[in-house]
């Protein structure tokens, strides 16, 4: 964990769940795993404040404890903690996939950590109920399939259990339990009848196997939807849209039978494909097959072809996909931070992997001056490395060739620390202009409340008026302005987590690859 | 240090030949006396080594000698016994140096010349290097290039509204913990009946403590009306057998909101205390507040002038 990193948690921390639990999750970053009185004595605060912040992170899945020498052991999730910056992107996957129930129940996951099914379900109907017309009611059943629906794509998991030990009263409850969780069981659904509707609070609920079996929001399924939906756009982009379709239903297809962190996904036959494309494309299929031929010929090699049975087998290139997709990141950070030359001589460098400085300013075309500034530059901000190939056992300088190169898992892991660090930038500035104007909001906020309460009993214009107007017409427009900056930040921290998404996965896949 | 940036070395000669029967090129550090200085790929800190006096640092001044460096060290190092810091970055070519070209310190003799070919590096003769450094670089550099701007549309603005929406939800949810009210100066009366978060610090939902490790469990100090606060023991010894009575007597007896510790060790407590516990059947805000007065009584007048008037409880002069 880098400071960067330990930085953007400690602010996300403060944001989402206060100061206490900021505190205590920083010390845990720190200084790893430690028990409850190292944590109380490392951050000076009472005893109480600290078991409360712990009760709270590990209910959000943010911290993890064990059994160790004699008590239990207390150690932060860094990655965890990091993925608070892209719930909003999981609420609108489910709202796209799932509608607005499947947005509810993810939300309310989300803001919970972990949460009973029939909890989830009682509360979501609630919700769904007040937005509905009067009279109407949510059905709880609805609720419940949508849930089994999640759980069946893995987009939700049940919690590690408590193992049911035959406990004697002698000897007293182990000082923390182990949680076990098998993957049999991590998308078991209880068996919930729960009978009521909407406001009717009436339920019996009898649950299968343990229970009051908790649920929690599932990562890893849904980054496999994010890469998938990358790379469909990513071949929308290049290419057209039917081979973005295409390629959309190879990936589902694949959901299932490929493991997560599998390079490519199973080979699929053309004449599957064509059976299993959405209903409204009448493309024939010779046409799919020049489709076909087409992508597995493309230089980007997101879709490779692994045999000729079946009218040819096709299979994604996860992998090279991702490789893909990253380096087209770099290549367009390089483009907007330093010029297009400087992104010519990069996207040279990546062709021709190693080039002596006079080559470069062949290949580019560029004067010699300005090619070396240009060098020098991405090189002080690592997007570019040197190479030394000596050509005497000493490695005397000037018998030296040295060759400039793009080492892409480096160049990427850097971009990955500089967008954490941009993200907890964002973030301080969004605090500091909310605090600035601190006092502008809250008689805004009162003057509102003021609006509200007065038009609930019925009053007259003239008198909303003039609670209007005890906003001046400059103080208004300083409220426009923050909340357009305010709008402005967040969108561009949504938009820096797609960018970590991708750079993430990446890293990911290099690292797994066997 | 203000010199120009002619990188001066003394360049031992590292072309010339060098006297017959000594090996120009030995591999090892311990004939780094006569051999001509190296570039390594890994900078080694000859510049303590030098003070330490565990490499011999060759007598100032003397440039005639051939080789009077030691090797390993940064190459591009003039050996002056004014053994002032390198500057700059380590041996060419590291990754990174923050300024361009090699930035050598200007030591002693041959200001100008460098170890190493400087054609190779693609720094002509006569070009003029760039001006040195002199402080550090802005915290804000003028940016060159703006940056490019922020998609919109319905999925970006939907996103954002998402944003905000779960910020202010996660503060008002129980998980937000919220530091303690600072402790005024004197302790005033109306501070027993103002409303106040959980008793004690405890936590406000209800985890299921069979996951969790039983040290997080906070117990809380119940004061009973105008009773003695009774010290809920902290003994681990919790007898397993009371729980299924306590499950029974759980109906029978109300649950006050501030507490949250765990129902066995309540339920041994009211069993004790006994009939006592029925009269806590009253309106529960009277219950908790034991006056005959209602609660803007004990308002301090802090918060005047901030609220709406529309409290119609109070008589208005």
């Amino acid at each position: 964990m880098t400071q960067a990193e330990i930085k953007l948690c400690s602010l996300l921390l403060h944001e989402h769940f206060g100061e206490i639990v900021e505190k205590i999750g920083t010390q845990l970053l720190r200084a790893g795993g430690q028990a409850l009185r190292g944590i109380a004595g490392g951050t000076g605060l009472l005893l109480d404040q600290v078991k409360k912040a712990l009760c709270v992170l590990i209910q959000h899945n943010l911290a993890t404890f064990r059994p160790r020498r004699g008590g239990v052991e207390y150690e932060a999730q860094c990655g965890r903690i990091l993925r608070i910056l892209r719930y909003p992107r999981y609420i609108y996957t489910a709202k796209t996939l799932y509608g607005d129930t499947g947005e509810l129940i993810v939300e309310e996951l989300l803001l919970n950590g972990q949460l009973t099914m029939s909890a989830v379900v009682r509360k979501v109907a609630d919700r769904l109920t007040e937005t509905m017309e009067d009279g109407k009611t949510m059905d709880y059943a609805d609720v419940s399939s949508t849930f089994v629906r999640l759980v069946d794509t893995h987009f939700v998991q049940r919690c590690p259990l408590v193992p049911e030990g035959p406990q004697s009263p002698e000897v007293p409850p182990p000082p923390a339990p182990t949680l076990l969780s098998s993957d049999k069981d991590m998308y078991t659904v209880p068996r919930l009848s729960l009978v009521g509707k909407g406001k009717r609070r009436r339920s019996c609920e009898e649950e299968d196997g343990e229970p009051r079996a908790k649920k929690q929001k599932q990562e890893g399924e849904s980054s496999e939807h994010f890469r998938d939906q990358a790379i469909v756009s990513a071949v929308a982009n290049r290419m057209d849209q039917t081979s973005s379709e295409i390629v959309r239903t190879m990936l589902r297809m694949s959901e299932v039978t490929t493991s997560s962190g599998a390079p490519y996904t199973q080979p699929l036959s053309s004449n599957e494909i064509f059976r299993s494309l959405p209903a409204g494309y009448n493309i024939v299929k010779q046409v799919l097959d020049q489709y076909l031929a087409l992508l597995a010929d493309d230089p980007l090699e997101f879709v490779g072809k692994s045999g000729d049975s079946g009218g040819g087998m096709y299979t994604v290139n996860l992998h090279k996909a991702l490789v893909s997709l990253a380096t087209a990141t770099l290549e367009s950070v390089v483009e907007e931070r330093f010029g297009s030359r400087c992104a010519r001589i990069f996207r040279l460098l990546l062709r021709k992997k190693h080039l002596e400085q006079k080559q470069v300013e062949d290949f580019a075309m560029i004067p010699a001056k300005e090619a070396k500034e240009m060098l020098y530059k991405m090189l002080s901000e690592s997007f570019v490395s040197l190479q030394e190939i000596p050509k005497t056992p000493d490695h005397a300088p000037s018998r030296t060739f040295y060759l400039y190169t793009v080492n892409v898992p480096a160049a990427a892991r850097m971009l990955l620390h500089r967008c954490y660090k941009s993200v907890a930038n964002l973030m301080e500035r969004r605090q500091f202009e909310t605090k600035e104007n601190k006092r502008l909001l809250e008689k805004s906020q009162r003057v509102e409340a003021i609006l509200a309460s007065m038009q609930a009993t019925g009053a007259e214009p003239a008198q909303l008026q003039e609670i209007e107007e005890m906003i001046t017409a400059p103080e208004r427009q300083q409220l426009e302005t923050l909340k357009r900056n305010v709008n402005k930040i967040d969108a561009s921290e949504n938009q820096v987590d797609e960018t970590i998404f991708v750079l993430e996965s990446f890293i990911e896949s290099t690292v797994k690859r066997p | 240090m203000g010199q120009p940036l002619h990188p001066p070395v003394s360049l031992p000669a590292p072309l010339s030949p060098s006297p017959p029967g000594t090996d120009p090129r030995p591999h090892s550090l311990t004939h780094s006396f006569i051999s001509p200085p190296r570039l390594s790929p890994r900078p080694l800190p000859c510049d303590w080594l030098r003070r330490l006096h565990i490499v011999r640092s060759p007598p100032p001044a003397s440039g005639a000698h051939p080789g009077r460096t030691w090797s390993g060290c940064a190459g591009a190092e003039s050996p002056s016994s004014g053994a002032a810091p390198r500057q700059g970055a380590p041996p060419l070519p590291p990754p990174a140096p923050s300024a361009p070209g090699p930035a050598m310190a200007a030591r002693g003799r041959g200001r100008g010349q460098m170890t190493f070919n400087v054609e190779a590096v693609g720094i002509g003769k006569g070009d003029a290097l760039p001006p040195p450094t002199l402080q550090p670089s802005p915290l804000f550099p003028p940016l060159e290039h703006r940056a490019a701007p922020l998609p919109g549309g319905e999925e970006g603005e939907y996103m954002l509204a998402l944003k905000q929406e779960l910020r202010g939800a996660m503060k008002n949810l129980p998980y937000f913990v919220k530091p303690g009210a600072p402790r005024r100066d004197i302790e005033r009366y109306s501070d027993k009946y103002q409303l106040s978060s959980p008793v004690d610090s405890a936590i406000d939902w209800n985890p299921d403590w069979r996951r969790l490790p039983r040290e997080l469990k906070i117990r809380v100090r119940r004061l009973r009306k105008g009773r003695a606060a009774i010290l809920i023991p902290k003994s681990k010894q919790r007898v397993v057998l009371d729980k299924e009575e306590a499950i029974k007597k759980l109906e029978s007896l109300e649950k006050k909101e501030e507490e949250v510790t765990s129902e066995e060790e309540e339920e041994k407590e009211e069993e004790e205390e006994g009939k006592e516990e029925e009269e806590e059947e009253y309106d529960e805000e009277e219950h908790e507040e034991e006056t005959d007065y209602i609660m803007s009584y004990f308002d301090n007048g802090e918060d005047f002038g901030g609220d709406s008037d529309d409290n119609m409880d109070e008589a208005v002069y």
